[in-house]
């Protein structure tokens, strides 16, 4: 099947003062289906922004290139929702006003009337019916997320571009708002890249968690394939041991193997022997969850 | 007694009480040009009792004078704003625009009131009886819009760059980028621009008045200079700072409106 979103070779390199570029993500590829939700794993600072801003078109290329739906992605746009991590609201517009902006811009054949429906039905099914008229200075850190999310749905979007939504959240918040996502994003059969470095957040949401390997130059390691039925329940999740099998691979992956470069590229030099697989990982993912 | 009361009025009249002493043991011993208190009140009595009488072209109303000089503060900052707002967004948005301009206007800023004056009257020659009104008009406007142009320019590269991103991904057109993201984003710099632009705009109308010899506050207290009338000199400095301080307080009002949006 042909990919919907295709990205190929991917590189983002900066210039630096002392003349050798700094290399941020090298030869990053990834084929993503229609409908997927993709989650992009790795330590902090080694590049998955990046490569999320890129896609988003907010961050220039350096080298290689990405394709959604048959087109080359230039520039930013809103053909593909972004869903910051401070959610980025307009402190001086109202929830309200915060998501019809991006209406005005998508919708603008559909008349007031129209577009202001869209904008209360995405602002309600996220949980903000009674605060829509509030602006971010009165609403909670979760109920502006919850706004960022529907901004960004409200788009109708090719594609959705999370960057670590929920990293500013208590875990209570996060877990509402990872289930008013999931919940959003089957009901519009959108598809879905999200950014975290949190292991149960990856393995709820997704379809396939990407785990990349640490900077510089920063590629995709290993792939994961999270095959649990939807609509998905965290507690039926937490019952099934297969779901600290997957646990104990990421963490795995995380704690032992994200510095290694996978061998399949020609351009890095081969990396050292891994050192064999610890136990220690396993249990300590087990006792910890 | 509360401790309201005392801050609020107690102190504050002392300090009044310290100066007028100052002020009277300087006029009773070594300036003895100077006016005392007492004296200074007796005289400029019929100015503040009957404070919009009109006597004469240059013998009215204390209120009267200033009135006049805020209509013409009025206008010049009006044409400040007007002018300096845009150039600020300018040298916020563009490199180029910065690297051109900068250098003119760092030379341009710190040039007093009293040298623009002779030349915004020799540019409004040509209007005749006019000129004096133009020419401080003109003055106050390219001394008062500096203070915003900058504060513009610092607010418009301070406008986080989340914000610009959201514009980005809408695809914003420059206009509601400007009107939407821009202009609300960089609104308090701009008024904290707009209130040091009254400042100068006040102190920049007493100059000008001065020697244009236009009826005004600051018209005023040089005419009783040259008619030896020193009383008036020192009520015209009061009524000056008076007003300077309401309308820096009435500016800080709005700025604080606009902070918390």
């Amino acid at each position: 099947m042909k990919p919907y979103l295709e990205i190929s070779r991917l590189g983002k390199t900066y210039p630096t003062p002392s003349g050798a570029p700094a290399i941020i993500v090298e030869d990053f590829d990834l084929k993503i289906s229609k409908g997927e939700f993709i989650t992009l794993i790795g330590h902090s600072g080694c590049g998955k922004s990046t490569v999320l801003s890129m896609i988003a078109g907010l961050t220039d290329v350096t080298t290689g290139g990405i394709i959604l739906s048959g087109k080359e992605v230039v520039g930013a746009g809103p053909d593909r929702g972004v869903v910051f991590q401070a959610p980025c609201l307009l402190p001086w517009l109202t929830a309200f006003e915060n998501v019809m902006l991006g209406i005005d811009q998508v919708y603008y054949t559909a008349d007031r009337e129209e577009r202001r429906q869209i904008a209360e039905y995405y602002l309600t099914v996220v949980g903000l019916a009674d605060a829509m008229h509030q602006r971010p200075a009165e609403l909670s850190q979760g109920m502006r997320q919850r706004c960022g999310i529907a901004r960004a749905f409200a788009l109708s979007p090719k594609m959705l571009l999370l960057d670590e939504p929920f990293g500013m959240l208590d875990s209570l918040t996060r877990y509402e708002l990872q289930e008013v996502l999931l919940d959003l994003w089957q009901k519009d059969q959108k598809t879905a890249l999200m950014v975290t470095h949190d292991v149960d957040e990856a393995l709820f949401l997704s379809d396939r968690v990407v785990m990349m390997t640490n900077g510089p130059a920063a590629t995709v390691g290993e792939i994961l394939e999270v095959k649990f039925p939807r609509p998905r329940s965290r507690a039926q999740l937490l019952a099934d041991p297969f779901y600290y099998e997957l646990r104990a691979q990421l963490i795995g992956f995380l704690e032992e193997r994200s510095h290694l470069r996978p061998l399949r590229s020609p351009a890095t030099p081969p990396p050292q022997s891994a050192p064999p697989p610890r136990r220690r990982s396993f249990l300590s993912a087990l006792a910890s969850a | 007694m509360n401790k309201f009361k005392l801050d609020w009025l107690i102190l504050p009249l002392i300090g009044v009480a310290i100066i007028l002493g100052v002020w009277a043991v300087s006029s009773a011993t070594w300036a003895k040009d100077l006016p005392s208190p007492l004296k200074t009140w007796e005289s400029s009595k019929p100015y503040i009792l009957e404070p919009f009488a009109k006597r004469g072209e240059m013998d009215q109303g204390i209120l009267r004078f200033t009135w006049y000089s805020l209509v013409l503060v009025a206008q010049g900052y009006a044409l400040a704003l007007i002018i300096g707002t845009p150039i600020g967004f300018c040298l916020g948005l563009s490199k180029a625009f910065t690297k051109t301009f900068d250098p003119i206007i760092q030379i341009l800023r710190p040039v007093s009131p009293l040298a623009w004056l002779p030349l915004g009257l020799v540019l409004f020659l040509g209007t005749g009886k006019e000129a004096g009104t133009y020419g401080a008009l003109f003055t106050i406007a390219i001394c008062a819009m500096w203070p915003t142009v900058l504060n513009t320019a610092v607010g418009v590269r301070a406008v986080p760059q989340d914000y610009l991103n959201v514009g980005r991904v809408l695809k914003l057109s420059r206009w509601k980028t400007l009107t939407k993201i821009l202009i609300p984003a960089t609104l308090p710099y701009m008024f904290t621009g707009f209130r040091l632009s009254l400042g100068i705009a006040w102190l920049v109308i007493v100059a000008a008045e001065m020697l244009t010899g236009r009826p005004g506050v600051g018209g005023f207290l040089w005419q009783e200079y040259n008619a030896l009338i020193y009383e008036h000199i020192i009520l015209s400095i009061i009524i000056i700072g008076l007003v300077g301080f309401v309308l820096d307080r009435l500016m800080s009002l709005l700025e604080r409106r606009f902070r918390t949006a």
